[in-house]
């Protein structure tokens, strides 16, 4: 660095054999500071060249896996979607997860995002277009696509009903529930269940949720999706996200169901959240959506 | 001009220029001259360091306060959700008006190659905001790290004291270096490596999300500091500190340098963070009567606040002779 180039300033005084030494260390310090600091920085960077910082991110992060690395690069870690989330579903990913440090994650089985914003309050305070401005309802979000990981869990493949809190009463995530407040989420374990056959991942699905909102409100009004959405602020989903199919024999006047996903899925992670079993049988498979299923992306 | 050069000849790393006599003005000349003739006479300089001490510590308060202040308005607004500002240090809203760190918006921007209008308002802002300012006043009147680092050099200067540490000094050059490796890993990886690694993002976070394993390398930076090397961090290696140097060569706030009534003694050089800066308080050294400060000058007052004469001032362009 400079010490390569002080020979050729007009330099007017001769070093002494002392200075010329102490110049030779500080060069070598330095060269070692520089390499040093680059070694940490590029470490950081690792995961991410390997592919390994892969996370649920918060809606709008996503539109295809691909979508990762302009991600990592446009995120600038400010975590103002971490402040706007009434669900406080968004985390800022430590050093532990290698790249991104300070980029938002979603951790779906501790806390999903149930879309309960209505307004994906998230994008709108992203400053950066981390968080893409394109999505106008909950609906358009391409976070993931949920995949039935763990079918002998799941409670309604076994025919099995379901009784009580959904995660215990030690779980502290929270949920909006429409029929109790729709604008202040609940603990889920302040909202006991009581089903013949367990159906959470559907009951619970924000677009199915939606849908059927906007069904009820255009049978009763008689008029077309378009006007509801109008009126209720909020776009009707165009797609289901998932439905259940019986399956197999009745054993016993017992029926077996299927929890099946569909186009509509936007990998929210509710499902995952809610679903009893632990393992849940249900999870979202971040490297899945939906125009990444039908082969658009 | 002169001073823009200057500013960023010491801001990449360069030695203050060494000033030829022909450089020096007569009235600078006549006063290197009459101190020569009249040396200062010790004893009345004693008496003026002694008045001096009641007021020693004035600046540092207010800068203390200001960033405290300013940090506590991240971490209250997001815990009694008041949104008065609203992010953290590299991005935030200021009652709704967006704000951008203008270095990480800069590593955003090349790593991204895109910028949405919610940035560029940000970062004109925040522009606008450091030129009135004066650049790197970030660093010592907002930056957390500074606070951090600012009590690990008193540390670092106790035990250098008792001689159990030595100071290593580096080429200061090596911060040019890391700006542009930092600002084309970013252009090339499309990732924002230097963020990764940056202390103030970190350490702001931190105080507004709740502490995370990141600040082990936090903790890591500030030992370096105490036992190797005296304020390395901003010193050698920071970005964000050029980045705003640049911006501060047009600033109107200065600190200001009055040649008569300087005693040399040098206690200046001994608080300061960037102590090149003061290179024309050595005798001998002032081109004229009134030199300001070059840019790589965070402001942060601890010259003038330890000046017992009171010849480094804060000082408006242009505001001077109405305040």
């Amino acid at each position: 660095m400079s010490e390569q180039k002080k020979p050729n300033k007009p330099v007017k005084r001769r070093l002494s054999a002392k200075q010329v030494e102490q110049n030779r260390r500080e060069f070598l310090r330095t060269s070692a500071l520089a390499v040093g600091v680059m070694g940490v920085s590029l470490v950081g960077l690792l995961p991410a060249v390997q592919g390994k910082s892969l996370a649920l991110r918060p809606p709008g992060a996503l539109k295809t896996p691909l979508d990762e690395t302009e991600f990592l690069s446009s995120c600038i870690k400010c975590g103002q979607c971490v402040q706007v989330c009434p669900v406080n579903a968004i985390n800022l990913a430590d050093l532990d997860k290698g790249a991104g440090v300070g980029v938002p994650f979603i951790d779906a089985r501790e806390q999903a995002c149930d879309f309960s914003c209505d307004g994906l309050q998230c994008v709108l305070a992203c400053p950066t277009g981390a968080l893409t401005h394109d999505l106008d309802y909950p609906a358009d979000a391409r976070m993931g696509f949920a995949r039935l990981d763990n079918p002998r869990k799941c409670l309604a493949i076994q025919g099995k009903g379901f009784k009580g809190q959904a995660r215990g009463p030690d779980f502290e995530g929270i949920l909006r529930y429409d029929d109790v407040d729709r604008w202040n989420p609940i603990p889920v374990a302040d909202y006991p269940y009581d089903l013949e056959l367990c159906d959470l991942c559907m009951r619970q699905c924000p677009i199915e949720i939606r849908i059927a909102q906007c069904a009820a409100a255009a049978d009763e009004r008689e008029q077309n999706k378009d006007r509801v959405a109008q009126i209720q602020g909020n776009e009707c989903p165009p797609k289901h996200a998932i439905a259940f199919e019986a399956f197999g024999d009745e054993e016993g006047g017992v029926k077996r169901m299927k929890p099946v996903i569909l186009d509509g899925c936007v990998g929210c992670g509710v499902c995952e959240m809610i679903c009893p079993p632990e393992p849940p049988a249900i999870v979202i498979d971040i490297k899945q959506d939906v125009d990444h299923m039908r082969g658009v992306s | 001009m002169s001073y823009i050069i200057e500013s960023f000849r010491q801001l990449f790393g360069s030695e203050p220029r060494r000033p030829d006599k022909s450089d020096i003005s007569p009235e600078a000349k006549a006063v290197h001259l009459y101190k020569k003739q009249n040396p200062f006479d010790k004893y009345s300089f004693e008496v003026a360091r002694e008045a001096h001490t009641a007021d020693s510590k004035k600046w540092r308060n207010r800068r203390w306060a200001t960033l405290l202040v300013v940090n506590l308005l991240f971490v209250v607004s997001y815990y009694f959700d008041i949104q008065l500002l609203e992010g953290a240090l590299t991005a935030s809203r200021f009652m709704g008006f967006h704000m951008a760190d203008l270095n990480s918006a800069l590593q955003v921007t090349l790593a991204f190659k895109h910028m949405v209008l919610n940035l560029v308002i940000g970062t004109a802002t925040v522009f606008v905001l450091w030129l009135l300012l004066g650049g790197r006043t970030f660093c010592s009147w907002v930056c957390p790290y500074h606070l951090l680092s600012e009590w690990a050099e008193k540390l670092h200067l106790y035990l250098a004291g008792k001689g159990w540490v030595k100071d290593h000094s580096f080429n200061r050059k090596v911060r040019s270096l890391f700006y542009v490796i930092f600002a084309l890993l970013a252009l090339v990886t499309g990732y924002t490596v230097f963020e990764t690694i940056s202390v103030t993002g970190i350490v702001s976070r931190a105080l507004i999300y709740g502490p995370g394993m990141a600040l082990i390398w936090v903790g890591l930076v500030l030992l370096f500091e105490v036992f190797y090397s005296r304020r390395a961090w901003c010193r050698y290696v920071c970005p964000i500190g050029i980045t705003y140097g640049v911006v501060g060569t047009l600033s109107p706030v200065r600190v200001k340098f009055v040649l008569k009534d300087c005693h040399h003694e040098g206690d200046c050089r001994k608080v300061c963070l960037v102590p090149h800066v003061l290179d024309m308080t050595v005798k001998g050294k002032a081109v004229h009567t009134e030199v300001d400060v070059s840019a790589d000058c965070t402001r942060c007052g601890m010259c003038v606040d330890v000046c017992p004469t009171n010849s480094l001032r804060f000082d408006i362009k242009g505001l001077g002779k109405h305040l």
